[in-house]
């Protein structure tokens, strides 16, 4: 099968349902000529112009509300915020409003609004650039939030998000755009709210999400050397949540560990030990944990900003301890 | 723009007065404790409601606000179901989940009240970005209080429909006070409309006690938005009689400068522009008694409404179900 990059699987997604039906449009700042600040929209306005691929202004609250807005008239849109650190100034809408709209509104009306957006750090880019806040928008019930960490699946995730019916926050990450992965030729879909086993073993549990999926996989190929094999579950889909595979897994192995780049407390993390207690204590041999980024700002110094994020040592230790 | 008939006179007038007696029935039963929550209340503005909404198609657009009733109303909502949703029955037009700030109205193309300051707007904006879209020739007319042009949310709208040359009527009315705090302690220009021309966009102010005054702006607004010039602003200027809310005891302002403004009655100055067409007084008091037992009959409707039960708590969390 051919290898492309997250970035050109993402741009498939975007170019085959913009194809496929013609009230789905892309707008963002910068998505246009410029091809979007991390090259997800390079080509599209020349394929399909201006109008359906719309440059906007700097303003993340009319983004996130034409898009609501649009969505409620008839329109697919994908909203593009260019960094989830900016979606901070978008939130009214997306909280607000496109959570809120069909619950409130008493079911009378579908907001099918994608939210594209990139989140985590890695690039010293610092505490305004490189968040991770997926778990904000996880509590917000009516709010679909997706995490894809491989091509075949970020292409697969987006295609179905884009036909969903509901707001989603589609958050992809900055470190895997130039990853490659296989992604079939024809066309495909990927389910919201299934999880994927990426590595099978039978030790212990990784529960990983986006970038740190690539540090879990790092992670089970040293512990290979200590005799430990390591089993990877992507949950993909952070809301709705696939709890009966993870419950599985850690079934069979007895130990898990969550790895998040997000900041250890309140965090996913916590919410799927959660799910672990509630769904598999009789199978735990030992107490679930979180692996997650220190409690500060991301630092700008790469040297501080290694220490703040969760490194594959971090977990090949953290796994180590735990069995 | 022709000159508006007796009859469509009749019919705003009959419109404002439900409005009024709709606010006056909502007091009552919020006194009584008869229904729950809260309500902002629309009595003194029903010109601006009534004579925008005369001036436009069934299917074009409006959003709302938190003191939206008279939005509603307007547009062609039914006092049955909406005195339903205070009551928070089944039947009530979000079916209990919304109340009296959160009644939308699809099927009259009422996108919906908001409970957030100024978070219409850019609902308003996107419903225009629709309409652009799919070159149809329906308008949106967006109403939103003075305060509200204070929020970001406003600057962003306004400016991406100047840029894009959205069909979308801003209509501000200006009641002088956001909760307590005075229009001259909020903006330093005279008018709302100065602010305007920094978006490029055309901008009238508007006697909001006269319903005639009022449509007429709207209808001249219209045919620019249809005939794809972009965006209007339409500042109507008015009063509300009541506090902001219920719990308002209206400490920052003189019973002098209330008086002063329901001596500007907008509903008495339809009534003698009707007289002056040559309509009877016995005319004007059937309209009364019609209204009358409108109201009184929507109150019945709605107490022998059913309530939501158990089962109706998670339904319309998302649209339908999802793919």
């Amino acid at each position: 099968m051919r290898e492309i990059t997250y970035r050109d699987a993402l741009n498939e997604a975007i170019a085959e349902e913009m194809e496929r039906d013609n009230d789905v449009y892309l707008m963002g700042e910068d998505v246009g000529v410029f091809g979007g600040t991390f090259g997800v929209s390079r080509g599209l306005i020349e394929q399909f112009g201006p109008k359906r691929i719309r440059t906007t202004p700097v303003s993340e609250a009319i983004i996130a509300g034409a898009a609501v807005g649009s969505a409620i008239t008839g329109m697919r849109p994908i909203a593009e915020i260019m960094f989830i650190d900016f979606a901070t100034i978008a939130s009214d809408q997306i909280i607000n409003q496109a959570a809120k709209i069909c619950y409130m509104f008493g079911g009378k009306t579908a907001v099918p609004v994608v939210f594209r957006t990139q989140g985590g750090g890695g690039r010293s880019w610092a505490a305004q650039h490189s968040q991770s806040l997926e778990a904000w928008y996880t509590h917000i019930p009516g709010l679909i939030v997706i995490m894809p960490s491989t091509p075949y699946d970020a292409k697969g995730l987006l295609k179905t998000a884009i036909r969903d019916n509901n707001p989603v926050m589609f958050i992809e990450h900055k470190q895997l755009y130039n990853t490659k992965g296989q992604v079939p030729e024809e066309e495909y879909t990927v389910p919201i709210g299934k999880a994927k086993i990426v590595r099978e073993g039978k030790d212990i549990t990784l529960i990983a999400t986006s970038f740190m999926v690539i540090k879990c996989m790092e992670a089970a190929e040293e512990l290979k050397n200590s005799d430990i094999d390591v089993e990877i579950v992507d949950p993909r889909t952070l809301v709705p949540l696939d709890r009966e595979i993870i419950k599985t897994s850690v079934k069979k192995t007895g130990s898990a560990l969550v790895v998040q780049e997000a900041c250890r407390r309140m965090g996913f993390g916590s919410e799927i030990v959660r799910a672990l207690i509630e769904d598999c204590f009789d199978y735990l041999d030992s107490p679930p944990q979180v692996l997650g980024a220190e409690e500060v700002p991301i630092p700008f110094s790469h040297i501080l900003e290694n220490f703040t994020l969760p490194q594959t040592e971090d977990i090949i230790k953290k796994v180590k301890e735990i069995l | 723009m022709g000159k508006l008939d007796k009859d469509k006179m009749l019919n705003m007038y009959s419109r404002m007065l439900l409005i009024r007696s709709f606010e006056y029935e909502i007091k009552k039963l919020l006194e009584q404790a008869r229904i729950k929550g809260t309500a902002h209340l629309y009595t003194g503005q029903e010109a601006v409601a009534v004579g925008a909404c005369s001036a436009l198609r069934e299917n074009d657009y409006i959003t709302s606000t938190h003191r939206g009733h008279g939005h509603c109303i307007a547009k062609g909502a039914s006092v049955d179901r909406m005195m339903a949703e205070l009551f928070g029955k089944t039947t009530g037009y979000c079916h209990g989940k919304g109340g009296s700030m959160h009644i939308a109205d699809i099927d009259t193309y009422n996108l919906g009240a908001n409970g957030i300051v100024g978070g219409s707007i850019p609902i308003a904006t996107g419903a225009g970005l629709t309409i652009k879209m799919k070159e149809s020739s329906q308008v949106v007319v967006c109403f939103f209080g003075d305060a509200s042009t204070n929020q970001g949310s406003f600057h962003e709208s306004v400016n991406l429909a100047s840029v894009w040359d959205l069909p979308v009527i801003y209509i501000c009315e200006n009641n002088f006070y956001g909760i307590s705090c005075h229009i001259k302690d909020a903006l330093k220009v005279e008018n709302v409309a100065d602010r305007m021309a920094a978006y490029g966009m055309i901008a009238k102010t508007v006697d909001g006690n006269d319903a005639i005054a009022v449509y007429d702006a709207v209808s001249l607004a219209a045919e620019h938005c249809r005939s794809g010039k972009g965006p209007y602003f339409i500042e109507c200027v008015t009063y509300r009689w009541e506090g902001h809310s219920r719990s308002d005891p209206c400490v920052y302002r003189s019973s002098e400068e209330k008086n002063e403004w329901v001596k500007k009655d907008p509903i008495k100055k339809m009534e003698e522009q009707l007289i002056n067409e040559g309509l009877k007084d016995k005319k004007l008091a059937e309209v009364r008694e019609s209204v009358k037992n409108e109201i009184e009959s929507a109150v019945v409707f709605a107490e022998s409404q059913p309530d939501p039960t158990i089962d109706d708590l998670y339904k319309d969390l998302y649209y339908k179900d999802m793919i």
